[in-house]
């Protein structure tokens, strides 16, 4: 049987899509359903199934929730607060650089390289590079405040300390990343809005709020969501910058994903654990949703 | 001007200092520790052949050497190949495969680890050599790879392909031999963000490796923590094994990697 081109062109299109097909249906779309579905019911690692629970896993996150001394409101209040310190400083630094950077005609290419460094190692090795800084005796940074005759401070061993001290590393992190996306937008804005600024009199600041901002808004929205979602996943850092890993002191750095690490995988709850990330997923599908939205939405100057 | 420049300079020492101090502290004998001052006075390479004798670096090193290689050969096989398919060829429920892929992007991993985990409990991926498999799949290929390798094949002209098609070469070569040489800018970011974000990975291979000999470089480090509890000059020894390579990488491909987060980041 001969087959006409565009018959031809269908079977190959399936050809090459079939290993990839079956690895999205197989990897990604099954473990989605499935995670809904372990999240109804009692279900331990070790015996397949468990017994469908409805409601019963959220109920019980909900009730948690209210207890004293509660590991969960300690991990949803801490996210909120590792997104509401984080962000923020994040977006501020990161455009603040990039504009310094734009200013500048020698080592742009040293200095952007400077910033971007952290980005691409690991959050294990950053993690235990600032526990070294952050030392209560020997730190460097103590070290330093004693030599200016200041108090040396507790860091990550004190409850308040803690989550500000590993929200200020994981802005650090990822710092490079953010500075280069803002470059890249403040390259797109042409250069005659910024001249027929200046021709009608407007003064930096004024230039500043009246045409850099909104000219960024898409970028500082695509950002801002960005990092919104990845300080809601916090776990390397504060897994790996607390005593044992448990999100201490007093549960001060724990996090969602930490409690759903430590549910799951200590405590073999693995339902209960399920139900943790399906209120993630419904939470960063909100962002998500909003993000498209503000985006999608035209904007006149 | 001067300003800026001050002020860049004091932000560039914020980001290299801690990195620096790594290195510092690793090379310094332990009894230096206490004795504060910036650079070793004695420095030594002793702390690395202690931690690379009384460890398992070594086969750390080879277990994300492989997973990162392997996750990225398939990467840049199969996202390029379904990126150009979802680009170049016309057929029945395109769009919907497409969406079904992109709609993936949605779902955080955090919330597929127990799935995968009960899956691979069930398939034995969690045992023995298995775990290098069980480590690499959620990753052989990519939905964001995939979204931009589409974009990129828009800059390959149909006529180009067309006229292979005349010359008689197949579908499989006019991809292979006409197309992919074209994108190959794309294709080594793409290359190099999978291999870093591999090599980095924590979560999933925290706990699918359950055999020391399985874990990878940052898992390894993780627990190597527990085993020299503030003995700090072994831990920055460590930290500088895991770090050190990826810097070396990011001097050679820096301005491919500044590149390609600049053009997918806010294209993304």
């Amino acid at each position: 049987m001969r087959l006409t081109l565009r018959q031809r062109q269908v079977v190959w299109a399936y050809i090459f899509l079939s290993v990839s097909l079956v690895f999205f249906v197989v990897i990604r779309w099954y473990p989605t359903i499935l995670a809904f579905n372990i999240s109804f019911r009692d279900w331990n690692v070790f015996e397949a199934g468990g017994p469908w629970v409805g409601l019963q896993n959220y109920q019980e996150i909900w009730a948690d929730f209210f207890k004293p001394r509660s590991a969960v409101r300690a991990a949803f209040w801490n996210t909120v607060r590792y997104v509401v310190l984080g962000v923020p400083t994040q977006m501020a630094l990161g455009l603040g650089i990039a504009m310094l950077l734009g200013q500048i005609r020698r080592f742009v290419g040293f200095f952007r390289a400077a910033y971007f460094i952290p980005y691409v190692t690991s959050f294990v090795a950053v993690a235990f590079v600032w526990n070294w800084l952050y030392a209560p005796q020997s730190g460097l940074i103590n070290q330093i405040l004693q030599a200016f005759g200041l108090p040396p401070q507790p860091f990550t061993k004190s409850p308040n300390q803690a989550l500000p001290a590993i929200t200020a590393v994981a802005v650090w992190r990822s710092l490079g990343f953010t500075v280069i996306i803002f470059l890249a937008g403040l390259q797109q804005i042409p250069d005659i809005y910024y001249e027929a600024a200046r021709i009608d009199g407007a003064n930096r600041w004024q230039i500043f709020w009246r045409v850099t901002l909104p000219l960024l808004n898409p970028v500082i929205v695509y950002l801002s969501v960005l990092q919104t979602i990845s300080f809601l996943r916090m776990f390397d850092l504060v897994q790996n910058m607390s005593e044992q890993g448990q999100g201490g002191p007093l549960k001060s750095t724990t996090t969602v994903v930490l409690e759903v690490y430590r549910e799951g995988f200590s405590s073999y709850n693995m339902g209960y654990a399920a139900a943790l990330t399906v209120i993630l997923f419904f939470v960063i599908l909100l962002i998500t949703i909003f993000q498209l939205r503000v985006l999608s939405r035209r904007v006149e100057y | 001007m001067l300003m800026a420049y001050v002020l860049l300079s004091l932000g560039a020492a914020v980001m290299i200092v801690p990195f620096l101090w790594m290195l510092l502290t690793s090379l310094k004998p332990a009894t230096e520790l206490v004795q504060f001052s910036f650079l070793p006075k004695q420095p030594t390479l002793e702390n690395y052949r202690l931690v690379l004798t009384t460890s398992s670096f070594g086969r750390w090193y080879f277990n994300s050497l492989l997973i990162a290689t392997i996750s990225t050969l398939s990467v840049a096989f199969f996202d390029s190949l379904v990126g150009y398919t979802l680009n170049k060829f016309e057929f029945p429920g395109k769009n919907i495969i497409f969406l079904g892929i992109l709609a993936t992007l949605m779902v955080p991993t955090e919330m597929l680890i127990i799935p995968w985990y009960t899956m691979s409990v069930q398939w034995g991926w969690h045992q023995g050599a298995m775990q290098y498999w069980g480590i690499v799949f959620p990753g052989v290929i990519t939905a964001v790879g995939i979204f931009l390798m589409r974009q990129f094949f828009d800059g390959v002209p149909n006529e180009l392909l067309d006229a292979a098609r005349m010359d008689g070469l197949h579908e499989f070569g006019i991809w292979w031999r006409v197309a992919m040489p074209l994108v190959k800018p794309a294709l080594a970011a793409l290359c190099i963000f999978n291999f870093i974000g591999n090599w980095n990975a924590y979560l999933w291979p925290l706990i699918i490796a359950s055999a020391r000999a399985y874990y990878t470089l940052p898992v390894g480090l993780s627990f190597f923590r527990g085993e020299s509890t503030t003995q700090w000059e072994k831990i920055m020894t460590g930290a500088s094994l895991a770090t050190v390579p990826l810097l070396i990488v990011f001097i050679i491909f820096q301005r491919q990697i500044i590149k390609g987060i600049a053009l997918t980041g806010l294209k993304g």
